[in-house]
């Protein structure tokens, strides 16, 4: 569980990015946070590792102040995926990118062969086994980030804008091995601009703006509400863009899933063709 | 006239065993917004890096082919020739800045190319204004938020108005209603200063209705070259598993699988799926 308690934080340059945070996730929660460029997203999610303290108010980890423990301890439940890539991979191969924080927490080695297998598979990156991670793609660059967090199986795991640089079936898998590990009651926060995924994906939506938290909710309330959207910098996904501007025809404002707006508008135009 | 044109080119990185493009034949007129996308790792930012000749000039490795950008043949001419006619904004922003100030960043560009001091003030603020950082113009580029520094490389880019502009992936980092503000300016100068865009991208949501060319990767390879409102709802884009807007498939499922007579335009965005859906549920 992560508690976060009228959380303040001020850089060094004096740029005060958190502006009074209070929030608490659930295990087995799946969080996205969205909202303006500079609004204090990753600031935030750094936080939950350790990796930045508060300046002023508490962030705790399953009831652990974060100041109370080393990063390093942290890093063994909390896994965090940078925002840019670059910021984290410093392998001379993917295969050994992989298995550096598995050798770190003392897995033994036929698990850590496994577990880079399968993470290699997972994110479709077995034929760049050998390659360096500085001659790849910026999405390829991306998953080897991904895999080498996902490896490690971590309880908490923080995703600073997973879907940067890829293509629409790398979503699906990522949507679906999310779901999974919510299913095992893992806690997943991902930070993201791609309102297209959040709308796929439907988990508990979180907007920030200026350094604080302006709603919370549902995605498919959250994503459909223009007036809380457009304070947090953010175009609602095009489904319900369509269906807010058919709602003078009595159609329902929250609807983010293409299926059920397939539903809703074949009900409709059948009846008035029949 | 075309302002780029390759004939078969194929490019192979120093390290690699197989090229990154293969016989790439593509036209792009001037004046024209062409939106490039295909799978993760299909050879797009390679393609983006010939465009502006740091490939072959930066990143060596073997070219075979032929490419002409605004009329000059890129292996003839050095990447501060290149530079003066195309614009190019880096998948990763951070990469492209390095002075002490965004305002420095902003202007270096036009500094280089020689510029008259108030000429270029003028030109700085309005492109710092543009991407909304003139607040932000006496900061340090890497004490910026992801997305901060992506406005920056492409007020970077936009203060130079080059005669092409190619933007790599630049929505990933945007706030999507500065994404959709962005995109309505570069829309805008390449309808009044016929200013060529080059736009690479994954999400199609924001920006697939501004262009009027698309051009399909797989592996390499150029798959489609076309008329993007055609392109997007084939069936071939879907199986690459290019991510077409949720409005075109939409439109898709509903005429496609549930036979619903919906007029002819393929729609791109929501505005224009609801006038079609609106024809159907109206009458
Ligand atoms: N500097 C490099 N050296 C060697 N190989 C490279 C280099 N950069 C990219 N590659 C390889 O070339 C191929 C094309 O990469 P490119 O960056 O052009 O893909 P992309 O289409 O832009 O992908 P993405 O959507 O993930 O950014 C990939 O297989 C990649 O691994
Ligand atoms: N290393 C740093 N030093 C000083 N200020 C910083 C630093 N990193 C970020 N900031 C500032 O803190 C504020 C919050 O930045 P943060 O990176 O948390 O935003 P964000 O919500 O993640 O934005 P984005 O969507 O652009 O990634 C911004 O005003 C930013 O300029
Ligand atoms: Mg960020
Ligand atoms: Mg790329």
């Amino acid at each position: 569980m992560i508690e976060v308690e009228d959380v303040y934080f001020t850089y060094p340059n004096g740029i005060e990015a958190l502006k009074g945070i209070s929030l608490t996730i659930k295990n087995g929660e799946f969080v996205a946070i969205m909202g303006q460029n500079g609004a204090g997203k990753t600031t935030l999610v750094k936080h939950f590792n350790g990796l930045l303290k508060p300046t002023k108010g508490k962030v705790s980890i399953d009831g652990v102040e974060t100041t109370k423990v080393s990063v390093a301890t942290l890093a063994r439940k909390v896994g965090f995926v940078f925002q840019n890539p670059d910021h984290q991979l410093f392998s001379e191969t993917v295969e050994d990118e992989i298995a550096f924080a598995l050798k770190n927490f003392g897995f033994k080695e036929t698990v850590i062969k496994k577990r880079v297998s399968w993470a290699l598979n997972l994110l479709g990156l077995t034929k760049y086994r050998k390659t360096s991670p500085f001659m790849l793609s910026g999405g390829e660059r991306k998953r080897v980030a991904l895999a080498s967090v996902l490896a490690w199986d971590p309880k908490i795991l923080i995703l600073d804008e997973p879907t940067i640089g890829q293509d629409y079936q790398q979503k699906e898998k990522l949507r679906q091995f999310i779901l999974q590990l919510k299913a095992q009651r893992k806690t997943i926060i991902i930070v993201t601009h791609d309102v297209e995924f959040v709308a796929e994906c439907n988990p508990r939506v979180i907007l920030m703006r200026e350094g604080k938290i302006v709603a919370d909710g549902e995605a498919s309330k959250i994503l459909t509400t223009p007036e809380v959207l457009n304070q947090a910098f953010i175009v609602p996904p095009q489904i319900a863009q369509i269906f807010f501007q058919l709602s003078d025809l009595g159609f329902p404002r929250n609807i983010i899933d293409i299926y059920e707006a397939r539903e809703i508008l074949l009900k409709a135009i059948r009846r008035k063709t029949m | 006239m075309a302002v780029i044109q390759t004939r078969n080119l194929t490019y192979m990185y120093p390290t690699a065993t197989k090229p990154a493009i293969r016989d790439v034949s593509i036209k792009i007129e001037k004046g024209e917004f062409v939106l490039i996308t295909g799978p993760s790792g299909c050879g797009k930012t390679t393609l983006c890096r010939c465009f502006n000749g740091l490939i072959p000039h930066f990143y060596q490795g073997e070219i075979n082919g032929e490419i002409t950008v605004a009329g000059l043949n890129i292996l003839e001419h050095p990447t501060s020739e290149l530079a003066k006619h195309v614009g190019l904004v880096f998948q990763n922003p951070e990469n492209q800045l390095f002075a002490l100030s965004v305002e420095k960043d902003v202007a270096f560009g036009l500094e280089n190319l020689g510029y008259p001091r108030e000429k270029m003030q003028k030109r700085v603020d309005w492109a710092l204004n543009l991407t909304g950082i003139y607040e932000l113009r006496e900061r340090a580029p890497h004490e910026l938020s992801g997305g901060q520094q992506q406005r920056v490389a492409i007020a970077s880019v936009l203060a130079m108005q080059p005669e092409i502009m190619v933007l790599d992936e630049p929505t990933s980092f945007l706030d999507p209603l500065t994404a959709k503000k962005i995109f309505e300016v570069i829309y805008e100068l390449n309808n009044t200063l016929g200013i060529t865009v080059v736009l690479v991208e994954h999400r199609l949501d924001l920006t697939a209705q501004y262009s009027n060319h698309i051009i399909i990767m797989n592996q390499g390879k150029v798959v489609l070259d076309g008329e993007p409102r055609e392109i997007l709802s084939s069936k071939e884009t879907r199986l690459i598993g290019v991510g077409i807007p949720k409005a075109t498939r939409l439109y898709q499922i509903l005429k496609e699988d549930d036979g619903v007579k919906l007029g002819k335009k393929i729609p791109l965005s929501s505005e224009e799926m609801t006038k079609l859906l609106r024809e159907v549920i109206k009458t």
